[in-house]
């Protein structure tokens, strides 16, 4: 990225204006609704240990050699305002992401992320999509699992594949072929299919959401009552993008510990850094924590669909370049 | 050659793919929320010009490849090679019928060409955008026409045909876009 030293913003007047009116309009939305707002801290003491997310990082100067993480997401104050509270809330808000820059990316960028209380899934799909069709206006909503957009896409089932079946599936498609030969991981290659293969096909007018993602690659989601080989996460694509990512949340101390150390032997094996865990998250699961699902979403991306612009830089005053 | 990450990866950087330098046309990073980044990345094979595109996990590395682009004068051909002089150190460089392809049909004694070298041997020659060169045969056509009417082929003396304006007659000069393979204008002698 080319750093500027124009002191221009890099949107308009008319897309701030956009942008201010789509916060209040959210904030009204959640306000109607009685879902409460919180603005948890963004500098904690614990970073997130998902393994392809990075912490930018600093210190504070009257605690030396106790490093500070800016957060990848509230995720974790929040759960721990769940597991206190059990009322159901939302927060709108700066996040940051290390490694992260592009026409969709800025490394600072403001997400919406709600829990709701007593919600399934299900029902909080639904509220998703009531929120999107209000802020982008009417278009199709098209619902489909992880399992039958593979089978449509690559004619290939992702929870039963090989990966030698999955290299075979990709091989027709020569934009990833050469990598799909290579690489011999099963998620990254159902990744590699469902980012660069699946995603740029999908339905540039419609809003997609996806469901049932396989179990491995749950990250804090439940699994699948019904079906151990898929948890109950789900993603929505708007606009040609990837908007949203939720879950039924995960509520269990003992797993979410498991999946904290899976995590780092994953990091461990790909060369990164080890990410300690958030022990007052498990401490608050194990308090007691209540049913709920919860979604984060890109609230710049969702300007981007609504204003059509095709670059972050164009929806922020100032994107990385210029900040 | 050195390898490169994918965080390095910008738009002219010239690395090895399928066994050809390449040289990176476009590159996009794709970050799923949750789960691994990609780049994906168009490239331009240099030997073949064929543009291509291809996908690699961010953090890999690929193979740098060993491609300079330098500026040399072209001599002669001597029915196999095509040869080119440095100015300053007049070192000499040929180029073989591959490299230079149909750029032969632009190639004027003197006239400084950029040769692309790829771990030091010429693997294309451009050039300059502009040659000027003498008409050995066209129509007579009409004296006193002007452009607009379509014109007429006209072949220059190295063999490229283009089409120029009615009135422009054997033996002059012409200087013609290389890029476009348009005629310009007439030259005076």
């Amino acid at each position: 990225m080319q750093l500027s030293d124009n002191w221009r913003p890099s949107a308009s007047l008319e897309l701030l204006q956009q942008r201010a009116a789509l916060l209040r309009q959210l904030r009204e939305f959640f306000w109607q609704r009685q879902v409460l707002e919180v603005d948890t801290p963004l500098l904690s003491r614990y970073g997130v240990t998902d393994v392809h997310l990075s912490n930018l990082q600093t210190e504070i100067a009257v605690l030396p050699n106790q490093p500070f993480y800016l957060q990848t997401s509230p995720e974790y104050a929040m759960k721990r305002l769940l597991a206190a509270y059990g009322c159901s809330i939302y927060q709108l808000g700066k996040v940051f992401r290390d490694d992260e820059v592009g026409p969709r990316h800025n490394p600072e960028f403001t997400m919406l992320e709600w829990y709701r209380v007593g919600f399934t899934m299900a029902e909080l799909i639904a509220e998703v999509v009531e929120l999107l069709l209000l802020v982008l206006g009417e278009r199709m909503v098209v619902q489909q699992t992880y399992q039958e957009l593979f089978q449509r896409y690559l004619a290939v089932d992702p929870l039963a594949a090989s990966v030698s079946q999955l290299q075979r599936a990709l091989s027709d498609y020569t934009e990833v072929a050469d990598l799909a030969e290579r690489e011999d991981d099963r998620d990254t290659l159902l990744q590699l299919a469902m980012a660069c293969v699946i995603e740029p096909r999908l339905n540039i007018d419609a809003i997609t959401i996806v469901t049932h993602f396989p179990s491995s690659q749950a990250a804090l989601a439940e699994i699948a009552a019904d079906d151990s080989r898929v948890a109950l996460r789900f993603e929505v694509y708007a606009g040609g993008i990837e908007l949203a990512n939720g879950y039924q949340e995960l509520t269990q101390a003992t797993e979410q510990t498991q999946r904290f150390a899976i995590d780092n032997q994953l990091r461990l094996q790909l060369g990164r850094p080890q990410a300690a865990a958030d022990t007052r998250l498990l401490q608050a699961l194990a308090a007691g924590f209540p049913n709920c699902a919860g979604v984060a979403l890109g609230f710049d991306r969702l300007l981007m669909i609504q204003s059509k612009k095709a670059n972050i830089q164009s929806v922020l005053p100032f994107d990385l370049s210029c900040a | 050659m050195a390898n490169y990450s994918t965080n390095e990866f910008k738009a002219g950087l010239k690395i090895m793919q399928d066994g050809e330098p390449c040289s990176i046309v476009e590159n996009e990073m794709v970050k799923p929320g949750k789960g691994q980044a990609f780049n994906r990345v168009r490239i331009r094979k240099l030997i073949s010009g064929k543009v291509v595109e291809k996908t690699f996990k961010s953090g890999d590395s690929v193979e740098g490849a060993d491609v300079v682009d330098v500026d040399l004068a072209y001599l002669y051909n001597d029915g196999e090679f095509w040869h080119f002089m440095n100015n300053e150190t007049f070192e000499q460089l040929a180029a073989d019928a591959k490299a230079v392809g149909d750029m032969t049909k632009w190639l004027v004694e003197q006239d400084v060409c950029t040769l692309t070298l790829w771990n030091g041997n010429p693997i294309a020659v451009t050039p300059p955008n502009f040659v000027e060169l003498e008409i050995v045969e066209t129509d007579p056509g009409l004296k006193g026409d002007t452009a607009g009417t379509g014109g007429k082929p006209a072949t220059l003396s190295t063999g490229a045909v283009v089409r120029v304006p009615l009135f422009v007659q054997i033996g002059e000069i012409i200087k013609v876009d290389t890029r476009s393979g348009e005629y310009v204008s007439r030259v005076q002698k």
